[in-house]
């Protein structure tokens, strides 16, 4: 590596997790530059989620490192890791928005009590991105009251709403009714039109094939293979990759 | 003798009014100050204890036990008549009041527990994962849930631990029926409690009222 190369958004280095006795991850190595969407395929289990996880530590590496923006991840004091991921942005599958609070409060609570915005321009911001997932309408209604769709944008727009440096998707649209997927994604979209540094942990192979810079394909907890969405779906290299490929297609089918 | 002259003597009524009306405060400002204190000790308690910490959960769980345990009026027995004999004097309301705050908190204490550990894991790590300290995320997101999902329980409790104000008057504490007992006794006649009676009605009445609007007002679809 050579040293004029840019800083990696992301970097994960010699990455493992054991869960007891099972190793889940073993020695991941993925750079993510700035602006790159990197999407993760995998079979159920190959511990693409739990990769995402440790990349903000919602998961606890057992060994390795993680930096953001050239910043370490690991071995940081508990101030520092809630300062480090206010950079690195999280939509879960499961949505998890705050039921007891409005929309626009959802959107304002870290940014008002983590980044200590005060709070005319925490909604400022939180009204911003409301419009940018298409629901400053909404700004005042409960989460109960949205679908599950609606309730996944929200849930980017309080990750976006404090300036991450890179999103992590996990699953973000496994939860969703097939006509409110659209919806999300085209959010996604817009974000990577934006320049968001993205990793994707997703089974939308379309959206994967036309959004993706970069395809990486995980098995048994490791990277098997990576590569562009036209190489990884067109010419798949490693036998796994196909078997995973044609078993995706034929649930599709 | 009729029923009304039993139960309702209007002289009798005339007679005990006065001290019935400040009985009928002491119970009030009693309650309203153990209800105050139990429900901030035991969620506190309950904020404690997920930390997960041994040392800081184990006592906590001893504490509750016992409290939840023992009948209150044992307690209190022990402290209004055993203390004093190591020199320690508490005074009467002094000894209701902790007793019943003390047990009040016990049973919220486990009841915050129990919806702290049932809340989606998703609500912890998506406050975590904008940066929001283990405390704010505990206050902020986790803390009013469980006051929302738990408002009935907590109001009944609530409710409970007042009326075992009458407690008190084991231990010479001038609430509503220790001031009827001793009026009864002196009076030869009934009407005093009737009195009592019709004082927990006003005092509680209010109070269901105001909790059934507080469990509405606070109710939130999932």
């Amino acid at each position: 590596m050579s040293a004029s190369q840019p800083l990696p958004t992301l970097e994960i280095t010699a990455l493992e997790k054991r869960f007891g006795e099972t190793q889940v991850l073993r020695s991941i190595d993925l750079k993510v530059a700035n602006g790159e969407l990197v999407f993760v395929i995998g079979p159920s289990g190959s511990g693409k989620s739990t990769m995402l996880r440790c990349c903000n530590r919602l998961e606890e590496p057992t060994s390795g490192a993680i930096h953001v923006n050239g910043k370490p991840m690991l071995g940081i004091t508990r101030r520092d890791l809630d300062r480090m991921r206010l950079q690195v942005g999280m939509v879960f599958q499961g949505f998890f928005l705050y039921p007891h609070l409005s929309v626009l409060k959802n959107v304002t609570l870290a940014q008002r009590k983590a980044l200590k915005r005060p709070a005319a321009e925490a909604d400022a911001r939180a009204l911003e991105m409301l419009d940018k997932v298409g629901l400053k309408h909404k700004a005042n209604a409960m989460p109960g009251e949205l679908s599950g769709g609606q309730q996944q944008r929200v849930a980017i727009a309080r990750a976006l709403a404090l300036d991450p440096k890179v999103m992590l998707f996990d699953e973000p649209t496994s939860a969703l009714d097939p006509e409110l997927v659209g919806s999300v994604l085209k959010v996604m979209r817009d974000l990577r039109e934006g320049g968001m540094t993205m990793i994707v942990v997703s089974h939308e192979m379309q959206f994967a094939r036309e959004a993706a810079d970069r395809v990486v394909f995980m098995d048994g907890g490791v990277i098997v293979e990576q590569g562009i969405p036209d190489e990884i779906f067109g010419n798949p290299k490693s036998e796994r990759l196909r078997a995973f490929l044609s078993r995706v297609s034929g649930e599709a089918a | 003798m009729d029923f009304g002259n039993v139960f309702l003597n209007p002289e009798i009524i005339a007679t005990y009014m006065p001290q019935m009306v400040r009985a009928v405060w002491v119970t009030i400002w009693i309650s309203v100050l153990v209800v105050i204190s139990g429900l901030a000790l035991g969620a506190f308690l309950a904020g404690l204890r997920a930390y997960q910490k041994r040392w800081l959960a184990w006592p906590i769980v001893l504490f509750a036990d016992l409290m939840r345990a023992l009948p209150p009026l044992v307690l209190m027995l022990i402290l209004f008549f055993g203390l004093p004999s190591l020199g320690v004097i508490l005074s009467d309301w002094f000894v209701l009041y902790l007793v019943l705050t003390l047990v009040l908190a016990a049973f919220v204490e486990e009841i915050f527990w129990a919806t702290l550990t049932s809340l989606p894991r998703g609500q912890w790590e998506a406050g975590a994962a904008t940066g929001l300290s283990f405390n704010q995320v505990l206050v902020n997101v986790i803390f009013p849930q469980a006051v929302r999902t738990n408002i009935p329980q907590l109001v009944n409790r609530s409710l409970t631990i007042s009326k075992m104000t009458a407690y008190g008057s084991v231990i010479g504490v001038k609430e509503i029926v220790s001031v009827a007992g001793s009026a009864q006794a002196f009076s030869g006649s009934a009407t005093p409690l009737t009195m009592a009676a019709i004082a927990y009605l006003i005092i509680f009445f209010p109070a269901m009222l105001l909790s059934r609007y507080v469990e509405n007002r606070f109710h939130y679809d999932h």
